[in-house]
């Protein structure tokens, strides 16, 4: 395990915002951590990089401990903590430059970071002109510029647009298939996790309620037959009348939960033969923006 | 010490294009040349002035200020404009985050404001001298090179530096904590001015605030010793006010570490 956290608890005052956390993220994943705003995200992410102060329970990454090894597991990581950490007054290049010389990182490493996150051309421009999406980019150049094996990402494409969004993604793909690094990148968008993390953390409330990988999320919801039909209502009522159970029923389609091949055209015929006209009729995964909603709502 | 002296260099690096860092030469180079100016335009009325007392007029026009008012604003303002550099960037986050030790980190950015303040003081001691030097060049009949005040003139603003270390480390550490520009300099406003007024009054207690220190450590200055033949001005650089001014400098320091560490990160 990279990061491995027990009992993980944190206070502001008298208000816990993480509470009893464990996580456990494996080498070489895209660990998405999950959650509404306000859930405790952000507070985990700074107990992970010790800005704050761990009150209870410990954190280990790298199989030490984060109190006693601070330094050599910080030179191992590299963060991005919501708006990236930025000089506006100096250019893109001596931003780099400037945490080069604190990492004490040679300094062709600073191009070779600007043309991964193409920036090249923009290198020289002041940073405080950079469009949001630029200042993202120049803040995960950042966050690589040591080759740090961990990648700690809050919320790194918040304000992107769609293309934005898609290269990131397609970033951190490739640095974890090429280059072996293990990334833990908060969000609020599952929808935005699922397309790349490997493993997924759901916490509401300071509380983990889901942690393993996206298979087993996906297990957890329970397939559906999803029925298109003129009249909703009336095939749902025969429905419940033929001892089916009818889970949601909208204008336009009704779902009855998926147990065999033969219940869906069992569905398909009584419904037929009752004078329904059928548009549409399949097996249907219940979407994990929807599970993930069920599962932040239930806590 | 190796991540103190990476911090401070990257301070450097960081600074040199703000006007916190220009503000540093540009101060005592505008006011040194505005005052060769005023003394070249009325050179005439300034013949037959004995030279000790033309130096001491031409330092003077600096020094008459500095105390009591340049100094404390000016330590006030590069306090602020090392910090500020961070609040702006949003940066202290991935500066607390580095592999570094929180307390280079810390100490580095405060012993980078002390080398500007420190830095300052020595210009503005090399541009009066370089300065009066030239209006002698130009103005041989004042017989400026009849005198020298370098050595006084470096104890003199030596002594400023120590008296200014209290309200470094103050202010440093105001302008850690807020990020507002207001709350620092307001407070840091009314205490110079507080300063002022208890000692330009002499209150005996005077010396233990820190914000009078500055002016203090021109108060006790002139007293010259010697016949009028050989006139030397003689400065007690150790006084009880300089000392306070050092004490509470370290002192904020320290608590400002462990504040900073308690406090947390944004």
């Amino acid at each position: 395990m990279v990061i491995r956290t027990e009992g993980l608890s944190f206070n502001f005052g008298d208000q816990q915002v993480v509470k009893s956390l464990a996580l456990q993220v494996p080498e070489g994943s895209i660990y998405g951590f999950l959650g509404p705003n306000g859930a405790g995200k952000t507070t985990t992410i700074k107990l992970l990089l010790n800005l704050l102060q761990t009150q209870e329970g410990s954190i280990r990454i790298f199989d030490k401990d984060l109190r006693t090894n601070r330094i050599s597991i910080l030179s191992q990581i590299g963060s991005l903590i919501e708006q990236p950490a930025i000089y506006q007054h100096l250019s893109g290049r001596e931003n780099l430059l400037n945490r080069a010389l604190l990492l004490q990182v040679p300094i062709k490493r600073v191009d070779e970071m600007l043309a991964l996150v193409q920036l090249t051309n923009a290198a020289d421009k002041k940073a405080g002109q950079y469009s949001l999406g630029m200042k993202q980019r120049l803040g995960i150049a950042l966050a690589l510029l040591a080759d740090p094996k961990l990648l700690i990402l809050d919320e790194p494409t918040n304000g992107l647009d769609p293309n934005g969004i898609i290269e990131i993604r397609e970033l951190l793909i490739k640095l974890v298939n090429q280059h072996n690094k293990t990334v833990f990148i908060s969000s609020h968008l599952l929808g935005e996790i699922e397309r790349m993390a490997t493993h997924v953390g759901i916490i509401n409330f300071g509380e983990l309620l889901f942690q393993g990988s996206i298979s087993e999320l996906q297990a957890l919801s329970k397939p559906l037959v999803c029925v298109e039909t003129n009249n909703t209502v009336d095939a749902a009522n025969l429905l419940t009348r033929n001892n089916f159970t009818v889970t949601d029923v909208t204008e336009n389609y009704l779902y009855v939960p998926y147990t065999t091949k033969q219940q869906t055209s069992e569905i398909n015929a009584l419904l037929n033969n009752n004078g329904h006209a059928i548009y549409s009729i399949g097996k249907q995964q219940k979407d994990l923006e929807k599970l993930f909603l069920d599962i932040t709502q239930k806590a | 010490m190796k991540g103190f002296i990476l911090s401070f260099r990257s301070e450097f690096y960081k600074s040199r294009k703000t006007l916190g860092f220009w503000s540093v030469i540009l101060l005592p180079l505008l006011l040194c040349t505005l005052l060769f100016f005023g003394f070249y335009s009325r050179s005439e009325r300034l013949h037959g002035m004995p030279p000790m007392m033309l130096w001491i007029q031409f330092a003077g026009g600096i020094l008459g200020v500095m105390g009591s008012l340049l100094l404390p604003m000016f330590t006030i303002f590069i306090a602020y404009s090392v910090n500020s550099m961070e609040h702006r960037a949003d940066t202290w986050k991935s500066l607390f985050s580095l592999p570094i030790s929180r307390w280079a980190v810390y100490s580095a950015k405060y012993f980078y404001a002390l080398f500007l303040i420190f830095l300052c003081l020595a210009l503005f001691v090399l541009f009066t001298i370089g300065f009066g030097n030239l209006l002698g060049l130009v103005k041989p009949d004042l017989h400026l090179d009849n005198y020298h005040m370098e050595g006084t003139l470096a104890q003199l603003y030596f002594k400023l530096f120590l008296s200014a270390l209290g309200i470094l480390s103050i202010q440093f550490l105001l302008s850690l904590l807020w990020a507002d520009f207001l709350k620092p300099m307001g407070i840091g406003f009314v205490a110079t001015i507080t300063g002022v007024i208890l000692a330009s009054k002499s209150w005996e207690y005077c010396y233990l605030f820190p914000y009078s220190h500055p002016m203090m450590a021109l108060k006790l200055m002139p007293h010259s010793t010697g016949s009028a033949g050989n006139m030397q001005i003689s400065i007690e650089m150790f006084t009880k006010d300089v000392y306070v001014s050092m004490a509470v400098a370290v002192a904020v320091f320290i608590a400002g570490y462990f504040i900073v560490l308690r406090r947390s990160v944004k």
